[in-house]
């Protein structure tokens, strides 16, 4: 790419930014969508498959039973209305890994319908849309070996697994969010993950971007105010939270270089590079694939018993939402405190450390301080630094009983993320313990009364600040391992000084 | 004692094997002696399991001297239609395209018939996927009809009821899309039911097209379709379409009928199927047994089913469609044919390459029409419209069975032609199915049993019942073989 991309806040000064997103979340069944075979990550290649998710003639799908309930719960928490009765698809397209060489999805009547999902951005509320959230079964993986670019193009081989084929999987599609302006690539970055923490909270899939049983495909475009919204592309392989923001942006401001230079953008799909940041075309979406789309003989109807349906929506759990709601309240923190935790993705570590015993306060000031500190500067997710609710609340522990200083406590959380060991281990390994043998630290004490008899006078003639200059003597000669408050009680106990 | 084997019903089979008589061992040898004999001028098989037969006829015997209680059918052969999966045994749904192919797994069905303690003979011949009614388009060539063998046995499933009339097997399994168990029934002179869509498993069936697909029974007495279809039916959970609900008692109903008594039993002809549609010698045949079925005291009826004439059109679209996605799976990339993998060609070139030298004319005419009918703009006016007509079908089968118990047509509108006379015209080969087509649409059962002869080859009649009420046509159905008796071809 030559083209200079103009500047955003220019791009977002000319043009509106209207984003759809559609999430493909791999549902954490125990067995596949249509057969019991298992579902867990890993495996041998083709090692969990059956005549049925193989497509083997004569086979036939049965659907999961615990997949059509968590979908109805995703739905339920997704303010959607629940169809009565409606049927699965066959989406017709051939492809290697698709046993079948057609997706039993669903067309004209998803399962869920018509909800929203409120999110916070800067502040604000904005509330996304959800036109559709329905079932359909994964895909194999194919493996392309022997080119250059692990592309199918000049590839000698191309390897199938099908132990993914099969996997229950719910899409959940966006209606255009329009309006959020220079906002875009946060408010879809803040979709994303609040849909991630939703269904984490339903415990129906693990949603992890990673290994891609959380997955979004991000469609964006460009329109001059007042005008007809533009043509849309649309993104794929964004796979983390940070990459939805970036990938938006990115594409943003490609297609502002594009019309500002008087040309159109293609309707087509764009690969995001996660090292780059930019996005590079894939296959045009202009010559439209019919799928053949009719609905599914070998299934019956799915007609969920409303009475069952109330059931499952008076059992649901707390939303995040609210359940943030109730933290922030019982944290006393500002509106704008509780806005620096969410930006940290803190929310949960902090409320899994206060479980584990440890002050709101302290639990914030290490994952908001240190540890976010740490996580920016190695460019990962504040949950995946290393160090778990229960390391830091074992810290903080170890500093309430007056084993550690700060100082020291910082060395420790150090060594955790490195992973030396739980703190009392790296306590233990590193020396890092406050001196509390009284004998030994009195000792240090007179010493340094003794070398500095010109302050200790000071102190005696009623200069108690001067106090300072022999705490930071003693600390210097026990390197730091005491407590400064138990420090300057002892020597003013040594200097007959009332405190 | 070898050739009286082969000429006994099944239930007669069973008698002597359970009261020690005779072994399912020697039984066995029998029918493959007796196909060695005959089937090469038949070609009902496709594959005979020789090993497997007499394998699974010795663990018959033994069970039996170790005082096992056994089924009602242990110790019988079967023939079973190659659309069905059996473990280890090639599967071919009679197209190259499957050649070789050795499933991993039974069909629910083959499933059932083992536990029975059946004895499976082998696979026999059908056209390529289900999609025929004369068995020419089996990429094996065709199969013959023991009573003239230069004329068709019917199909898809001729290579069953073939295999019955020519005594290489006294029980058969079908499968029956749009009448592909009754019409070679009716044109062998043999039993053929197809079960009430949804009584008897398609798992390991393959597809042809899932909302028609019904395998079933074909026997040479109805009591021996109705014992073969006691075991093979009822619900399976690897099914999903497959009902819930006990199957109806079709031993009893079909014991109930041999009696020769129908007082009380409404039937209905269906006056669309009786008019200039059929052949003059199949309508006097149709109208000597309605007369029988009268005089044993049936009230007899006609009912206009006005729309079972949009049946065909219909079907055409329907079944096509579903096949053109059902058969999609055959690319050579996971199992069976795989043509020009040669190192050089594209995945796209190697799938296409291989479905152009491994479906037949017929299979892919109907690929190309059922994707055509399922395409954007033009699913409402084809795919849709078929579906509303199904439903209008539906609607007169209900109606009708509001006034009468069962409904009764002849079963084919003409006898068995000489194969190759109805290749050239697509149109032609489909009027076999005319009659049968309708309770494929409507979901229910129907039976087509041996009802006379016309210049020398056999007529059925069709007993068309509601749905899941599979013994009222055994009840009419053998009673009407109580009183015209059964057909024997000439010696071959």
């Amino acid at each position: 790419m030559t083209t200079t991309l103009p500047a955003y806040d220019e791009v977002v000064a000319r043009y509106e930014p209207v984003i759809g997103l559609e999430t493909h979340v791999e549902l954490g069944t125990n067995t596949k969508m249509w057969c019991g075979c298992p579902t867990d990550f890993g495996g041998e290649p083709n090692t969990r498959v059956c005549p049925v998710c193989l497509g083997l003639p004569g086979s036939l799908p049965v659907a999961n039973k615990a997949a059509i309930e968590a979908i109805i719960r995703i739905g339920l928490a997704l303010n959607c209305s629940i169809a009565q009765w409606c049927r699965f698809a066959r989406k017709n397209y051939f492809y290697p890994d698709m046993p079948k060489n057609f997706q039993i999805s669903q067309y004209d009547e998803p399962i869920c319908v018509d909800g929203y999902l409120d999110v916070e951005v800067g502040g604000e509320t904005v509330r996304i849309e959800i036109e559709r959230v329905h079932l359909e079964e994964d895909t194999g993986k194919t493996l392309h070996v022997g080119g250059a670019t692990g592309r199918i193009h000049g590839a000698t081989e191309s390897l199938v697994d099908y132990n993914r084929a099969g996997i229950p999987l719910v899409e959940i599609v966006t209606k255009p969010v329009v309006g959020t302006g220079a906002l875009a690539p946060e408010v879809a970055k803040a979709y994303v993950t609040e849909l991630r923490d939703v269904i984490r909270t339903l415990g129906v899939s693990d949603v992890r971007m990673e290994e891609g049983s959380l997955r979004c495909d991000v469609n964006t475009s460009l329109n001059l105010p007042g005008q007809e919204w533009g043509t849309r592309t649309e993104t794929k392989n964004v796979n983390s939270l940070r990459s939805v923001e970036r990938a938006v942006r990115s594409e943003m401001l490609r297609q502002a270089s594009v019309l500002d230079a008087g040309g159109r953008i293609t309707q087509e799909t764009r690969h995001f590079h996660e090292d780059t940041g930019d996005t590079t075309p894939g296959r045009s979406k202009e010559t439209a694939t019919d799928y053949r789309y009719f609905p599914e003989p070998d299934l019956v109807p799915v007609a969920p018993d409303p009475a069952w349906v109330a059931e499952l929506k008076a059992a649901l759990p707390e939303l995040p939402r609210v359940h943030r709601r109730r933290l922030q309240q019982q944290w006393g923190l500002s509106d704008l405190d509780m806005q620096s935790v969410l930006n940290a993705g803190a929310v949960e570590l902090i409320e899994a450390t206060v479980a584990a015993g440890t002050t709101p306060a302290a639990a914030r000031k290490w994952w908001l301080g240190e540890l976010s500190r740490r996580a920016n500067e190695s460019g990962v997710e504040l949950a995946d630094i290393g160090a778990t609710p229960a390391q830091v609340a074992e810290l903080q522990g170890l500093v309430d009983a007056g084993k550690l200083n700060d100082k020291m406590a910082r060395t420790v959380l150090e060594g955790v993320v490195d992973g030396e060991g739980s703190p009392t281990e790296i306590m233990t390994s590193r020396g890092l313990e406050v001196v509390s043998d009284t004998g030994a630290l009195t000792a240090a004490v007179d010493e340094a009364i003794a070398a500095n008899p010109g302050i200790a006078d000071k102190i005696r003639s009623g200069k108690v600040a001067a106090v300072g200059a022999l705490v930071g003597a003693v600390m210097k000669t026990t390197r730091g391992q005491a407590d400064a408050k138990t420090l300057r009680e002892l020597i003013l106990e040594r200097l007959g000084v009332q405190g | 004692m070898s050739s009286d084997l082969t000429r006994m019903t099944a239930t007669e089979i069973a008698a002597l094997v359970a009261g020690g008589e005779t072994s399912a061992v020697e039984v066995t040898r029998a029918h493959l002696d007796r196909i060695a004999a005959v089937d090469e001028q038949v070609h009902a098989f496709l594959h005979v399991d020789t090993d497997g037969a007499l394998a699974a006829a010795r663990s018959v015997d033994e069970r039996r001297a170790a005082g096992e209680e056994l089924g009602p059918l242990a110790g019988v052969p079967v023939a079973v239609k190659d659309v069905l999966a059996t473990r280890g045994v090639p599967t071919t749904v009679g197209s190259k395209i499957l050649e070789g192919w050795r499933p991993p797994y039974d069909a629910t069905i083959v499933q059932r018939l083992r536990d029975a303690g059946t004895v499976m003979l082998g696979k026999t011949n059908m056209d390529e996927f289900a999609m025929g009614s004369s068995t020419e388009y089996s990429a094996y060539g065709p199969t013959h009809n023991p009573w003239d063998l230069s004329r068709i046995p019917g199909g898809s499933g001729g290579g069953s009821a073939a295999a019955l009339a020519a005594y290489e097997a006294p029980l058969a399994i079908g499968s029956d899309t749009g009448g592909s168990i009754r019409q070679p029934g009716a044109v062998t002179g043999t039993v053929g039911a197809k079960p009430t869509y949804g009584g008897t498993s398609r798992y390991g069936l393959v597809a042809f097209s899932s909302s028609l697909d019904t395998p079933g029974p074909c026997a040479r007495t109805v009591l021996d379709a109705a014992l073969l279809h006691q075991v093979i039916a009822g619900h399976d959970p690897r099914d999903s379409t497959s009902i819930p609900q006990p199957v109806p008692d079709v031993v009893a109903a079909a014991k109930l009928g041999a009696t020769g008594d129908l007082t009380g039993v409404r039937l209905g002809i269906v006056s669309e199927f009786v008019g200039e549609g059929a052949e003059p010698g199949v309508m006097a045949a149709f109208r000597e047994s309605v007369d029988a079925l009268t005089k044993m005291g049936a009230e007899v009826v006609e009912i206009s089913c006005p729309t079972f004439s949009y049946a065909l059109p219909a079907y055409y679209l329907i079944a096509p469609s579903e096949c053109s996605s059902n058969l999609a799976r055959f690319d050579g990339v996971r199992f069976g044919l795989r043509v020009g993998d040669d190192g050089n060609r594209s995945l796209e070139e190697v799938m296409s390459l291989t479905r152009e030298a491994g479906f037949g004319p017929e299979v892919k005419r109907r690929i190309m029409l059922g994707t055509y009918a399922l395409s954007s703009g033009y699913y409402d006016a084809y795919y849709g419209q078929a579906q509303k007509v199904r439903t209008l079908i539906t609607r007169d089968f209900t109606a009708a069975f509001e006034r009468v118990d069962a409904l009764i047509s002849p079963t084919t509108p003409f006898t068995a032609f000489p194969i190759g006379a109805r290749t050239a015209d697509p149109y032609q080969m489909y009027l076999a199915d005319l009659f049968t087509i309708p309770t494929n649409l409507y979901g229910g059962p129907g039976i087509s049993v041996p009802c006379g002869l016309s210049e020398g080859l056999p007529v059925g009649l069709q007993v068309m019942a509601p749905t899941m009420a599979d013994d009222r046509m055994y009840r009419v159905a053998a009673a009407l073989e109580s009183a015209v008796g059964t057909f024997t071809p000439p010696a071959l």
